[in-house]
């Protein structure tokens, strides 16, 4: 169904296109938007330039006729965004309708008769192009939108060869705004077709972004000098049909022809965002995002986007062997032969060897760490999170457990959600973005237990500890009454609950409390209970088992295996243990080690990531990895070798053989395999089991204070370091300073 | 009906040539204007009585207003429907049709409230007719409201008055109270068990906020930018219910009509302009006035009986534009012809839009005229969609530059081009009204528009598109020759 512009705050007042269409007076709380999935509505049958098309009841004009193969121009229009329709690119022509019709504006209507190919409609099209080009900054030749611009290309049809305009009064100049560090504005070639004052209003939440005057002089800001402090907000330099808005740190750095694009997955935060990865050589140029209506749908974070540069700085590129207090770089057989040597002149045996996986630790290397620690006898697989040497509490043995069973888009679905211990804007952007559609749109309640933080969209605040849980559960308060009442009811647990001390309790009791409403919060439909992961590679390393048993935990490990652990406390190493570190970055992890092993970043290998829902998804090699680095599976495979444990796999296919054989799962690309419901319950008994473990009271922390600084890759990326300033210490930074940082070396 | 035959009967003997019976007889010839004193709707257009409510109930408002609303809702869009009445905001649509959209089969079963909006953002230059109703006859407002309410089954009324008029709003808002006082509005309004509520609300000054969406949008407390159409506002108006949005003088006729009948109304006018009407006539007259008359007065009589003749008499007479900055010019010859009505002037190529009729005597410089306009409509456009944000501000460069005459001959080929670029292909009706006007000076004054670019290039030799000036491009510099200097 159709909505209208111009709704920011909830409830909102416009309606619905298709309410007119359907019946006059649907109410409220069913309005949803294109992307989500409606209840399957009559389909209507018009035509378009003499082909028949049937499309769903309240779909628009111009829907209709892509549909029918007719290509409209556009600027304003935006599928995922509310219809504007002031651009006037997508007039066509309706049979009986004296003027020339907004196709992205109009209910498409069953037996109209439409023509998008007529004089009339090219006349309205290159009048309006002409309009647009008055005042728009003929600068292409130094415009980074260039050979991505829609009004280029769309000239190219619609625009004249030569101007008219040659008014003495010039063109309109504008101002630019200061956006902050990621967003470039040129505010002479806005088109005014707000599309990002759309998208900062309904998707990101920024309703700051808005027009002011009127007119010619009518400008898109934020109304006052201020930074669009948003996580989303590189997304409006995609949608910017010019380039008006454009990305700040890859000003100038290359052409759009230059690049070549790679499919790939994202890993700086569990949602596992689909990307392309735009790279020119051996560099990684940008970062855009790849359409997945299941994950991410059109939108990625700014951390997603803007880290890249963090690939090119602190880069382990050479192994290392440690000597004296000085890294010296080595050969890889001599850092593979002290390595093996170390081992050795260590004495660890059985579960003194310890293996941990931290963020960015990929399918692939863990299945080949786990089978090479196994192989050596210890069962010590530790995760780099607090408590991750100990088996964590919700178990392993059940999937659903531990995953965000509801799905992404399900999110979308519920009417009532509590967030427990968790900040999704900043663990996972882009379904908070979801969130925030939903409670614009429904009517969808949102609770919150936990650290009080800035959500984007409204919550009722429950409590910070385990206490306002039990009060939950017992069905105090007025969120509860709302939660019980709700249709499809969902508990979003955050990842950092594993890792507090009540985590135990806390798990026992919402296991409990779901166990009661099974009715409703497991049901073969639904599942309403969903772990929210905020670390790319943990719902892998839970799917493979890389926990350690509880023998295994409470040894002294001699020998430390570090898979890109950077988050790990440098305390909790024992003295005199030796310590390898595999990794892309020279962090915390490889200060730490006494040999170093130089691995590949997720831009520079083809490996398998598991995000939070579960979902497998296969990231791409785009570039090469750095110097003598290696795909990190192989490291361990070579290593096998030379402490004498080969594993038996030598190429990627009989390794993702050995992972079909560990769980099927990991190795079915895209799709997501939901947990019964009667496994899932046997979980949740498991859980429930505990829920009368002692409670610290303990107040649950947000895991994310800096959003912008969360691995190593975007520790290291300058940009990142910028927002940092920009949006977390709000300091202010001069525009003349942007641009003369380090990354400017790499242009 | 029996006015008619009287007036036919008077007619008659100017008919020198007897006919028998077997002839057939012309149909009688039939004038309009002349609106009697009893006939006047608006009694105290001139403030010249009490506006309150004591002066209003004697004047006749109030009077047996329960008994309209107990009639019910289809009988009093009935009433509006046979009274012929369109809406005297300046589109012209039928005004019974128009309530009748509230009232779609089942509306009763929709939980949304239901809103008449009133449109007093009276800001069309050269209009002033909702001024007077506002600050000499708010009652009929109010009265109408509550009709007109009754009729399309609305909770509440919402007059959005402007900025500017803040005695009105005064006067309006102290008849609001009045009314409440006495009973009239409220709960269980007049006795009829009837609820209704009306609000008054100040505009900022925004001529664009006069358009019905984007009025809807500035009440709701945004910006006033027109939305867009469909839904329409009887589906999806303020604040996502069904609405109204309807003028002042339309809303404060439907009292009287209740009253006084359907046919009664009717009975002025040509058929489809029935009524009386306010016109305000500007500019260039002895005697400038908002004067209540019948539709279908000849432009002619209305300017001479009313105002005291075109200054200089009618010959002096440069042209009349009709109905409002937004509608085109007529020049002399068609301002004799023309009836005041939508009709007519549609024929003739104009509009009656709001009824403000502005004359311009031959000592008007009329280009300059159009070219205020053009300014006007530049600075009014709310800058949403592409054609009028760009268009109003492009003719507004071209119109500034053909006072002084500084254009090419072409140009005015080109200005006409664009306004047609723009008519009709803008989300709201200020694109037609920027374009319009030019469109008129055009068509009826063009020579003056060439003579005045030909005094231009006399004295200050080749000019050429976009007003540059041939002496100032230098004539050693490799210029690409696109600006027509040597056409």
């Amino acid at each position: 169904m159709l909505r209208l512009v111009s709704t920011v705050s909830r409830p909102t007042s416009t309606g619905l296109l298709g309410k007119v269409v359907a019946s006059s007076h649907t109410q409220n709380c069913t309005r949803r938007p294109f992307s989500s999935t409606s209840p399957k509505q009559a389909d209507i049958t018009l035509t378009v330039d003499g082909k028949e098309v049937t499309v769903p009841q309240g779909s628009a004009l111009i829907q209709a006729c892509e549909a029918a193969g007719s290509t409209i121009p556009r600027f304003c229009y935006h599928d995922r965004l509310a219809i504007a329709g002031n651009c006037r690119m997508c007039l066509v022509e309706v049979e009986r309708s004296p003027k020339p019709v907004a196709s992205c504006a109009m209910p498409a209507m069953p037996g109209s008769k439409v023509w998008t190919n007529t004089p009339l409609v090219h006349e309205a099209r290159e009048g309006v192009m002409e309009f647009l080009l008055a005042n728009h900054p003929l600068d292409c030749p130094i415009c980074d939108q260039g050979g991505e611009c829609d009004l280029q290309d769309q000239s190219m049809r619609y625009g004249s060869d030569r101007t008219r305009f040659h008014e003495i009064t010039g063109k309109r100049a504008v101002e630019n705004k200061d956006l902050g560090p990621l967003v470039k504005t040129s505010m002479n070639r806005c088109i005014q077709c707000t599309r990002c004052v759309r998208f900062a209003n309904e998707v990101a939440g920024v309703e700051e972004l808005g027009t002011t005057g009127r007119g010619n002089d009518m400008q898109i800001g934020m109304y006052v000098e201020k930074t669009m402090n948003s996580e989303l907000s590189g997304n409006i330099v995609d949608l910017c049909p010019v380039g008006a808005l454009t990305s700040k740190p890859y000003a100038y750095h290359a052409r759009p022809w230059e690049l070549k694009n790679t499919e790939s997955v994202d890993v700086l935060d569990a949602v596992g965002s689909n990307i392309r990865v735009d790279s020119r050589g051996v560099q990684v140029m940008r970062i855009q995002p790849r359409t997945n209506d299941d994950v991410n749908e059109e939108w990625i974070s700014d951390k997603t986007r803007y880290a890249y540069d963090g690939l090119k700085f602190q880069r382990l590129t050479t192994p290392l062997i440690k000597q004296g207090d000085r890294f010296v770089a080595a050969s890889w057989e001599d850092a593979l032969n002290a390595i093996a040597t170390g081992l050795a002149a260590s004495g660890a045996k059985d579960n003194e060897i310890q293996a941990i996986a931290g963020h960015l630790a990929d399918t692939e290397s863990l299945v080949a760490l786990k089978d090479l620690v196994n192989k050596l006898g210890s069962d010590n697989l530790a995760l780099d999170q607090v408590n991750g040497t100990s088996s964590p509490v919700h178990g392993i043995d059940i999937r659903s457990n531990y995953l965000f069973n509801s799905t992404i888009p399900g999110v979308e679905q519920a009417d009532a959600i509590l967030l427990v211990g968790t900040n999704p804007r900043h663990e996972a952007a882009v379904l908070n973005s979801r969130i925030r559609k939903s409670w614009l749109h429904t009517s969808l309640e949102v609770g919150l237990i936990g650290e009080r933080v800035d959500t984007a969209y409204g919550y009722e605040y429950l409590g910070a500890d385990a206490k306002a849980l039990t009060d939950f559960v017992s069905g105090k308060g007025e969120f509860a009454k709302k939660f019980a009442a709700a249709k499809r009811p969902l508990i979003i647990v955050g990842s950092s609950l594993a890792e507090h001390p009540d985590g135990q309790g806390v798990y026992g009791q919402l296991a409990k409390f779901v166990e009661a409403n099974k009715s409703k919060l497991v049901t073969p439909e639904w599942n309403g209970f969903s772990v929210l992961q905020r670390a790319a590679s943990r719902s892998a390393a839970y799917d493979i088992g890389f926990t350690p048993s509880k023998k295994a935990s409470e040894t002294k490990p001699k020998f430390i295996y570090l898979l890109n652990a950077d988050e790990v406390d440098p305390k909790s190493i024992p003295e005199n243990a030796f310590v390898v570190y595999q990794g892309h970055h020279g962090d915390i992890g490889a200060q730490l080690a006494d040999v170093c092993l130089p691995g590949a970043a997720y831009t520079e290998k083809s490996v398998t990531w598991v995000n939070t829902e579960g979902r497998a998804q296969l990231g791409r090699t785009a570039v090469p990895p750095p110097g003598a680095a290696r795909d990190d599976w192989k490291v361990i495979r070579a290593l096998s070798e030379i402490v004498g444990s080969p594993l038996p796999y030598d190429d990627v296919l009989t390794l993702r053989d050995r992972m079909w054989d560990i769980s099927p799962s990991l190795v079915r690309y895209d799709i997501t395999e939901s947990t019964s419901t009667d496994v899932a319950l046997v979980g949740l008994k498991t859980l429930s089991a505990k829920a009368n473990a002692k409670v610290s009271g303990e107040k649950f922390l947000k895991p994310i204070t800096n959003f912008y600084q969360t691995d190593v890759i975007s520790r290291a990326s300058v940009t990142m370091a910028d927002c940092t300033k920009a949006f977390v210490k709000n300091e202010k930074e001069e525009f003349s300073n942007l641009g003369k940082g380090p990354q400017a070396a790499f242009a | 009906m029996l006015r008619n035959t009287v007036k036919a009967a008077r007619a008659r003997p100017a008919n020198s040539i007897r006919r028998s019976f077997a002839t057939v007889a012309d149909p009688p010839v039939r004038r309009y204007g002349g609106l009697k004193d009893q006939d006047r709707i608006f009694t105290n257009a001139y403030c010249r009585h009490d506006h309150g409510i004591k002066g209003a109930k004697s004047r006749g408002d109030w009077h047996r207003t329960k008994d309209i609303l107990l009639k019910g809702d289809s009988w009093i869009i009935q009433q509006i429907k046979d009274s012929g009445l369109r809406g005297r905001g300046g589109a012209g649509f039928p005004s019974g049709l128009k309530w009748s959209f509230m009232n779609k089969p089942n509306w009763e079963k929709d939980p949304r409230p239901r809103y008449l909006v009133i449109n007093a953002d009276e800001g069309e230059p050269g209009t002033c007719k909702d001024r007077e109703i506002l600050r000499g006859d708010p009652h009929k407002l109010i009265e109408g409201c509550l009709v007109a309410g009754r009729g399309m089954n609305a909770t509440a009324a919402y007059i959005y008055i402007r900025g500017e008029f803040y005695n009105e709003a005064s006067n309006v808002q102290q008849a609001i109270d009045e009314a409440y006082a006495a009973g009239y509005l409220g709960k269980n309004a007049c006795g009829s068990g009837f609820n209704f509520d009306v609000y008054v609300h100040r505009g900022a000054g925004a001529y664009i906020c006069g358009e019905e969406t984007a009025l809807i949008e500035s009440l709701e407390g945004k910006q006033g930018k027109p939305r867009l159409k469909p839904p329409f506002p009887a589906d999806v108006g303020l604040f996502g219910c069904p609405t109204t949005v309807a003028n002042v003088e339309t809303v404060a006729v439907a009292p009287t009509i209740c009253r006084r009948g359907s046919s009664w109304f009717a009975g002025f006018g040509r058929e489809r302009n029935q009524g009386t009407k306010l016109f305000c006539i500007s500019g260039h007259v002895n005697n400038p006035c908002v004067v209540e008359e019948e539709m279908s007065i000849p432009l002619k009589e209305l300017v001479e009986k009313h105002c005291g003749g075109v200054r200089g008499g009618w010959d002096n007479l440069l042209g009349i534009i009709p109905g409002g900055s937004s509608v085109p010019i007529l020049p002399i010859d068609k301002c004799g012809e023309v009836l005041m009505d939508y009709d007519s002037l549609k024929d003739a190529q104009s509009g009656l839009g709001t009824g403000a009729v502005i004359v311009m005597d031959k000592s008007t410089d009329l280009i300059s005229a159009i070219a205020r306009f053009s300014a006007f409509y530049k600075h009014e456009s709310c800058g949403q969609c592409t054609p009028c944000r760009e268009g109003t501000t492009w003719m507004n460069n071209m119109m500034q530059r053909m006072v002084t005459g500084r254009a090419h001959q072409r140009e005015i080929d080109m200005l006409l081009e664009l306004t047609k670029q723009v008519e009709g292909r803008t989300i709201c009706a200020l694109g037609d009204a920027a374009a319009w006007p030019i469109q008129g000076l055009m068509r009826h004054f063009r020579p003056l528009v060439e003579e005045r670019i030909e005094q231009f290039k006399l004295s200050q030799g080749q000019v050429g598109f976009g007003g540059h000036l041939g002496s100032e491009v230098k004539e050693g510099l490799a210029i690409p020759d696109n600006l027509g200097l040597r056409l």
